[in-house]
This record gives C-alpha cells, sequence and structure tokens, in this order.
C-alpha cells in the first residue's frame, strides 16, 4: 500500500510558484462584474467551457431524439406513429381510420439532422470545446487563454449556428434532408427535394458560422498551449489531455477552412447559377443549364475535412481517457511518448486517406490503393494506444467509479468499432459493405459511443472541477451500465444487416423480401435505442440535481491527481489562481512513485530524483 | 506541512527547462494567431486552387489566358497580360510599402509608419481598382459572366464562313483562318443583343458554329479573384483602422514596436503570397 501524503496546494505554490504580477496590475475584476459579463457574455474560460458542455447536451438531447423516431420507423413500420403528432405536426398524415405515418422527407431530414448535430454540435463543440476550455489554460497553468475575447467569439459562433440550425428545424419545406455529408445534387439543387430549398440555405449558413467558431476556438487552443504555459511545463511535461486537445485544434485549423472552401463554392452553386458540381442533369424531366462540374470535387473538399473530422472528435476523448485512467488506477500512464508520438501519427495520416469514403463513388482504382494502404496503417498508432490503456490498467490499484468505468467502456468501443474499421478500409470489401448497416454500426461504436464515453468519462471526473460539487455515484453506475450494454445492443446487431446488404437511410424495408427476417431484429435495435435514449436523460437528471445538490467537494484534490487544475481554490477566481501560479517540477504522471500513492505537479523534485517524462 | 514544500529547487535538474511565459517562436500570442489564422486561410485558398485545377483538368479545352486578359484601359487590345502584371507589381510595391512601415514601427517612428500603411493603402486601392476595371471589362464588354463564358477554344484547323458580325463572307473576301487552340470570343450584337457565333468549315469539311467555352472558367475566375479581391479590401480597412490608431499615438503610448502594425504587416504579405498562386495558376498555366 503506497503512502499517502497529504499536499498544502497553497503552500507549495506560495514557496515555488512563478509571480505573474497578474493581481497587482488588475483593477477590479472588469470582465466579471455583473451576471451579464459573468454569465452571459464571460470571458472567462471556467464559463464558457460550462457554456459549451451545457449547449451541448442539449443538442445531444435532441439529436438523439430524433434517432429515437426515426429507429421507430425503422423498427415498428407497422404501428401509428399519430401519438407523436404533437410534436411532428404536419409530418405525420394520420387516416380516416387514425392511422400515423411519418413522411419519408422528413425521415431523411431526421437522419440528416442526426448526423449533423451529432458530429459538429455535440461531439465536436460540445466535446473538443468544453474539455479544451476547461483544461488547457488549467492544466498548463495559464490564468485564461490567449485571447478570452475571441475564445467568447467562438461560444457565441457556435450558438449562432445553433440557432440558425434549430430556425431550420421548423420550416414548412423542413430541414435539409441530403444526408449530413451535403453531396450535390440533393444540396445543390433547390428543386430537388424538399429540404434542399431554404432547409439548405439555412444548414449551410450554420455550418459556415460553426467554422469560424471552431478557427477562434482552435487558433486560441494552440497558441496557449504553445506560449502560456507556466514555468517549468515543458512540452514533455503536459498531460495527455493537453496534448490531445492541441493535435485536435491543429486537425481543425487546417481541415475546416477547406470545408469553408468547399461550402463556398456550393453556395455559388445555389445562388449564383454556377455548376462547379453538377453538371448535365434532369430534375423532374427539365434538363437543366449546368455544365461541366464535378460531385465529386464536392467529396474531395468535403472529406479532407470530413476525415480529420472523426479524429477531432476521437483525439480528446482519447486525452481525457488517458488521464482519467491514470488517475483511477493510481498508475502512470503507459508509455507516455509513444502516446504522444501515436497521436501525432493519427492526426498526420488522418489528412491523407479521406478519400476511403469514396471507394465507391467512382475514383481511380489505382488510387484507392494509396489511400487503403495509409488507412490501414493508422491502426498501427491505434493499436499503441489500445495496449497502452490496457497495460496502465493492469495491476493498477483501480478506483471504480463512474469517471474510470466510462473511461475503460471507452476503451472496449474503441477496440470493436476500430476492428471493423479494418475491414472497411478494404476497398474490396468496401464493395460489399459501403453504404450497408455494417458501416453504420462501425462509424458510430468507434466515433459515436466511444466518444461520448470519453466525454462521460471527462464530465464525471471533472464535475467538480466545474461545479465543486460530485455527480451522482449510483445514477453514473446505472448511466454506465445501461449505456454500456445497450450501445452494443443497439449496433452490434447492424453488423449482421450490413453483412447481409441492408442499405443504409433507407426509410422503409416492405418492399424488399430479402430483408424481411430482419424485422425481429430490427425491433430489438430499437427497444435498446430507447432504453439509451432514456439513461442519457437519466444522465441529464444527474447532472443539473448535482449541480445543486450533489455532494459537495471539500478538498482541493480529491481525485489525488496530480495536474495543476486541482492545486486551484474550489470556487477558483477569474485568473484561477488567487495569488502566484504554480510552477511546474516534475511529469503529470508520478503515481506510484518512491513509495508515495501520487506526487503533484507543483513538488519540486527531491535531491537526485530523476523526472520521468524525459 | 512537511518538509517537500520548503525544499529548494536546487534538486532540479532541469535547469535548461521551459521558463515559463517565454515565447517559443520568438513570438507573442498576437502574431503566433495571425499566423495560425494564416494557415486556415492558406487552406481555403488551397481548396480554391485545387477545385480550380480538378476542374480545368477536366475539360476538353480551356481558354487561353494570353488572349483573354490581354486589354489595357484606352482601348488597346492584344497586349497579352501586360495589365494584370500592372496590377500584380502593385501589390507587391505595395508590400514594400508595408515593410517599410513595420520597420519605422521598430524605430518607433510615428510618423513614417503612418506615411508608409498610407502609401500601402494607396497600393491597395489601386489593385482594387484595376480589379474593378478587369471586372467592368469582362463582364459589360466581352460578356463573360459566372454563367456564360464567350471564350470558346479551337480543337481543329479550320477557316471561317461568317464574318465578324456574323454575316456570309462576300464574295471576294479573303475569309479568316484558324488554328486548334486558339482561343475566341464570342461577340453579342449591339442591336438585338443576341451572340454572334460565327459559322466555319473545319478541316476535314465539316461545318458547325462558334461553341461556348467552359462555364468553369467564368465561374472560377470570379469567384477566385473575388474572394482574393475580398480579402484585399479586408486588408485595406483594417491597414485605415491601425494606420489611424497609430496616427492618433495609441501604440506609441504601447511601447510595443507598433505590433499590430506588424501583425496586419503579416496578413497584407500573405495576401500577396496568394495573389503570386492566384496569378501563376489562373494567368500563366
Amino acid at each position: 500500500m503506497a503512502n499517502t501524503r497529504v499536499y498544502d496546494e497553497d503552500v507549495l505554490i506560495e514557496t515555488n510558484g512563478f509571480e505573474d504580477h497578474f493581481h497587482e496590475h488588475h483593477h477590479g475584476d472588469k470582465y466579471q462584474t455583473s451576471f451579464l459579463t459573468h454569465y452571459i457574455f464571460s470571458q472567462d474560460h471556467k464559463i464558457i467551457a460550462r457554456q459549451f458542455l451545457i449547449t451541448g447536451m442539449f443538442w445531444g438531447l435532441v439529436g438523439a431524439m430524433m434517432s429515437v423516431i426515426f429507429r421507430l420507423q425503422l423498427g415498428f413500420p407497422e404501428e401509428s406513429m399519430a401519438w407523436i403528432k404533437p410534436l411532428l405536426g404536419k409530418w405525420i398524415t394520420v387516416n380516416e381510420e387514425g392511422f400515423g405515418t411519418l413522411a419519408p422527407e422528413f425521415y431523411y431530414a431526421l437522419v440528416t439532422m442526426h448526423g449533423t448535430i451529432l458530429v459538429f454540435f455535440v461531439l465536436t463543440a460540445g466535446l473538443s470545446g468544453t474539455f479544451s476550455n476547461l483544461l488547457i489554460p488549467f492544466q498548463v497553468g495559464a490564468r485564461d487563454m490567449a485571447s478570452p475575447l475571441l475564445n467568447m467569439f467562438s461560444y457565441w459562433f457556435f450558438f449562432l449556428a445553433g440557432v440558425v440550425m434549430f430556425f431550420s428545424l421548423f420550416l414548412s419545406t423542413g430541414p435539409f434532408a441530403g444526408g449530413w455529408t451535403a453531396y450535390p445534387p440533393l444540396s445543390v439543387l433547390p428543386q430537388a427535394s424538399s429540404g434542399s430549398g431554404a432547409g439548405m440555405t439555412l444548414w449551410t449558413l450554420s455550418l459556415v458560422l460553426f467554422v469560424v467558431s471552431v478557427l477562434l476556438g482552435g487558433i486560441n487552443y494552440v497558441t496557449t498551449v504553445l506560449n502560456m504555459r507556466t514555468k517549468g511545463m515543458s512540452m514533455w511535461r503536459m498531460p495527455l489531455t493537453i496534448w490531445a486537445f492541441f493535435i485536435t485544434a491543429i486537425l481543425g485549423i487546417l481541415s475546416f477552412p477547406v470545408l469553408a472552401a468547399g461550402f463556398f463554392l456550393l453556395m455559388c452553386d445555389r445562388t449564383l447559377g454556377t455548376s462547379f458540381y453538377i453538371s448535365e442533369i434532369f430534375v423532374g424531366g427539365q434538363a437543366l443549364e449546368n455544365v461541366g462540374g464535378s460531385p465529386i470535387l464536392y467529396q474531395h473538399l468535403f472529406w479532407f475535412l470530413g476525415h480529420p473530422e472523426v479524429y477531432i472528435i476521437i483525439l480528446p476523448a482519447m486525452g481525457l481517457v488517458s488521464e482519467v485512467l491514470s488517475v483511477h488506477a493510481r498508475k502512470p500512464i503507459f508509455g507516455y511518448k509513444a502516446m504522444v508520438f501515436s497521436m501525432l501519427a493519427i492526426g498526420f495520416l488522418s489528412f491523407i486517406v479521406w478519400a476511403h469514403h469514396m471507394f465507391m463513388s467512382g475514383v481511380n482504382p489505382f488510387l484507392s490503393n494509396f489511400f487503403v494502404v495509409f488507412t490501414l496503417i493508422i491502426a498501427v498508432p491505434s493499436a499503441v494506444k489500445v495496449f497502452n490503456w490496457i497495460t496502465t490498467l493492469y495491476k493498477g490499484n483501480i478506483r471504480f467509479n463512474s469517471a474510470s468505468l466510462f473511461a475503460i467502456g471507452f476503451v472496449s468501443m474503441f477496440i470493436s468499432g476500430g476492428l471493423t474499421g479494418i475491414f472497411l478500409g478494404n476497398s474490396t470489401l468496401d464493395i460489399q459493405l459501403h453504404d450497408t448497416y455494417f458501416v453504420v454500426a462501425h462509424f458510430h461504436i468507434v466515433m459515436g459511443v466511444a466518444a461520448f464515453f470519453g466525454m462521460f468519462a471527462g464530465v464525471y471526473h471533472w464535475f467538480p472541477r466545474m461545479f465543486g460539487r460530485f455527480m451522482n455515484e449510483t445514477m453514473g453506475r446505472v448511466h454506465f451500465w445501461g449505456t454500456l450494454i445497450g450501445a452494443y445492443a443497439v449496433f452490434w446487431p447492424m453488423h449482421y444487416l450490413g453483412m447481409a446488404g441492408v442499405p443504409r437511410r433507407y426509410y422503409s424495408f416492405d418492399n424488399f423480401d430479402t430483408f424481411a427476417h430482419f424485422d425481429g431484429m430490427n425491433k430489438f435495435i430499437t427497444i435498446a435505442a430507447m432504453v439509451v435514449f432514456a439513461l442519457q436523460v437519466l444522465f441529464v437528471v444527474n447532472f443539473f440535481y448535482s449541480i445543486f445538490k450533489g455532494r459537495v467537494q471539500k478538498t482541493k484534490n480529491p481525485w489525488g491527481a496530480t495536474t495543476l487544475e486541482w492545486t486551484a481554490p474550489i470556487d477558483a477566481p477569474h485568473g484561477n489562481w488567487p495569488g502566484k501560479i504554480p510552477a511546474v517540477h516534475r511529469w503529470p504522471y508520478d503515481y506510484g512513485k518512491d513509495g508515495e500513492d501520487f506526487i503533484p505537479q507543483i513538488v519540486p523534485l527531491a535531491e537526485g530524483e530523476k523526472d520521468q517524462g524525459h | 506541512m512537511d518538509s517537500v514544500a520548503v525544499q529548494s529547487n536546487v534538486a532540479e535538474n532541469d535547469q535548461n527547462l521551459w521558463e515559463g511565459a517565454k515565447e517559443p517562436f520568438k513570438a507573442s500570442y498576437g502574431k503566433l494567431m495571425m499566423w495560425y489564422f494564416l494557415v486556415s486561410d492558406a487552406f481555403t485558398f488551397a481548396g480554391f486552387l485545387i477545385a480550380y485545377g480538378a476542374l480545368k483538368f477536366s475539360m476538353p479545352t480551356w481558354p487561353l489566358p494570353d488572349f483573354v486578359f490581354s486589354s489595357l484601359p484606352g482601348g488597346i487590345h492584344h497586349a497579352p497580360l501586360i495589365f494584370v502584371t500592372i496590377m500584380t507589381f502593385v501589390l507587391i510595391a505595395s508590400s514594400v510599402t508595408m515593410v517599410r512601415a513595420v520597420q519605422e514601427g521598430h524605430r518607433e517612428n510615428k510618423n513614417g509608419v503612418v506615411f508608409w500603411m498610407g502609401m500601402t493603402i494607396l497600393g491597395g486601392l489601386a489593385f482594387l481598382g484595376c480589379q474593378a476595371w478587369e471586372w467592368t471589362t469582362l463582364i459589360a464588354g466581352e460578356n463573360m459572366t459566372v454563367t456564360t463564358n464567350p471564350f470558346g477554344t479551337h480543337v481543329v484547323d479550320g477557316v471561317y464562313l461568317d464574318d465578324e458580325h456574323g454575316h456570309p463572307y462576300e464574295a471576294g473576301a479573303t475569309p479568316e483562318t484558324f488554328h486548334a487552340g486558339q482561343t475566341y470570343l464570342i461577340h453579342k450584337d449591339h442591336d438585338t443583343d443576341e451572340w454572334i457565333q460565327r459559322r466555319y468549315k473545319a478541316e476535314n469539311g465539316a461545318v458547325a458554329q462558334q461553341a461556348f467555352g467552359p462555364k468553369a472558367f467564368g465561374a472560377l475566375f470570379f469567384f477566385i479573384t473575388g474572394f482574393h479581391g475580398f480579402h484585399v479590401f479586408s486588408g485595406v480597412l483594417f491597414l485605415l483602422i491601425i494606420m489611424i490608431n497609430a496616427a492618433s499615438g495609441l501604440y506609441a503610448a504601447r511601447k510595443n514596436g507598433y505590433e499590430m502594425v506588424e501583425k496586419i504587416g503579416l496578413y497584407w504579405h500573405f495576401v500577396d503570397l496568394v495573389w503570386v498562386f492566384v496569378f501563376l495558376a489562373y494567368y500563366l498555366l
């Protein structure tokens, strides 16, 4: 049993800290005086993090509810949907016998919005936005972000993007319905489908605003990590969370502008009548004048963002999980540098694999070979990370709680989903599996559920840091076990559907006798999806209940963690530390070293002691 | 409190470590943020230029820039790329004046900063003026729009059957001949506002009339140069704001070597650099 020493963080910081004269020329706190500047237009990274998280949770509920509705259509097509008419209005047609049917065009709108909302608003803004904001300044020992003002804009551009997207849900023609990837021609021609008109206009506008938000955030995160680290916080002493956010932000800066470029050309095609993406096309029996464009061009521009985007989603979750696992296993993370290098490798490779989304789009098969090879190579750094997480747990003194359980669940999901990625990365296998439920199962497990698990691990772990209270542990465990089993129950059977060739995005399989025997499986998936949704509602209840009624945090460092965010006061002021900022003397993973349970980063090295990180 | 906290740092075996509050690339975070923005903006332009390349090389023909961009103010024609060369020269000259403004900033010379920034603004405005003239010529004079491209290219050698007004050649006139790869402009009749697509006879005897060029040529031209022009325009606005700030003595009071001037300078040089690529892709290749 390791010796548990109690550290007095205030004394340590006062003795060894770094005097940046922050509080001397800080005449009152002009940014934090009124309710409006403290909670609404706040420039404090801690508040902005909470804003991102709560907005992300709102969108998470909206997006998940959409999936429940379209799962009902898939699982129980013979049941009446009349009861949901109060919510969906004219998109449910009720016939004379009182039988309600979901309008097919709204089914597509639901699928499209589910994807867009979850990918961009929840798993990009809600995950990376929340934890980059919360943890970067705290864990590198900075008073705030490099530019608090741009940081505030980053949130409000995201908010505005959300408002525009939300508005589009209520259009009489419905929101955009051409899939979250918005491929032309459905996204270009307003007459192509009911959602391709005003719905698509608002969709594009919303996402351009979102790109601005990501860029403002990303530029800030990178600059803060590079320039605002405290004394002693060399790059190789940064926690893996910071490395993950740092690489994520770089990916965002490099990939989102290309998406913006693609969208600008799309807007021209929609409004000015140019032909960048369409050529010689008939709509409603009428030949259009557009000549010479290429829909494949859009796909290239889109997936040049689209693939790094999945790593923008998963890397922050990886960072959070590495930190949570290490803290709760009471062991240093295994292979710290290997973890960093594998994240860098994943980040680099993510830019040269985009066309594996386009194997069936008619790209040259010789070109596909290139993308197959690099796609499969990504399995190497991913496997390095998985083995390191498992080795971190091995012989650890593991504390099982909601945070660590979700972190372990992440590893499970990442393995299950990652393995099917190896199937899909092969261009020949993709001929059979493309656009089937196999793909749906793959990416939901590996970047949907896994990223959510990382996010949940982060929320349970850093909830005290955000609100000074703990989340309810019983509800947390019900949430974990229910979600783990439920998510597998939803997505595991989809692999079988996919291997049998069941195509994704179809409204109904009534006319396909081949797929008739999957009725039972589809019912099962839908019931599991509803249970999982109910459990997420439980999480939201727990979240808000705990903000006001949760167990109060009494000590600064409840988990016995080494990183800097736990050295600041529980109700940290603007500027995070009341006096000096902490100086760093060691890497962040000194657990179980020299018979000590843990040694915080602010503790100086003892005589003759060697820092592990270098 | 145990002895850990009061221990001195002597044992620290990492004297060369990060000291904090240092600037890793010898750049303040404001400048770094500008650099990162420029990197992302470069990717946006790269997206456009890749779209340009992808569409251009998927077309059977592409108008020759030497033919399309051959007008000069004052009714001068057949001066290939002369006007755009002047434009480019003006923009690059404005980069030089920008460098001088930054240099005067380092010398903390307020008047010098304001003067050279003023020169840069003039350069930017001159460039925008040139662009306005070029667009006007193309749109109003030569009828190229985002949806119509009257600049076609011959794929065979041949001889025209109609004269420039669309009427068959009178007996005894020498018909104009052309070669494969030669770009032509389809004119509009001033009175009827109809296109004059001249008929021609190809080498193999087939009779056809002038076809329109690839639509993407016009759309991409207006889009890419427009997007760049918008960058120049916003640059001029920012230069103006910063020049006024500098003149008001705001930066002199900060004593940071007119860092704002340096930041807008980075942006300005970037916009110039992008133009070099646009120029290369659109006018030279």
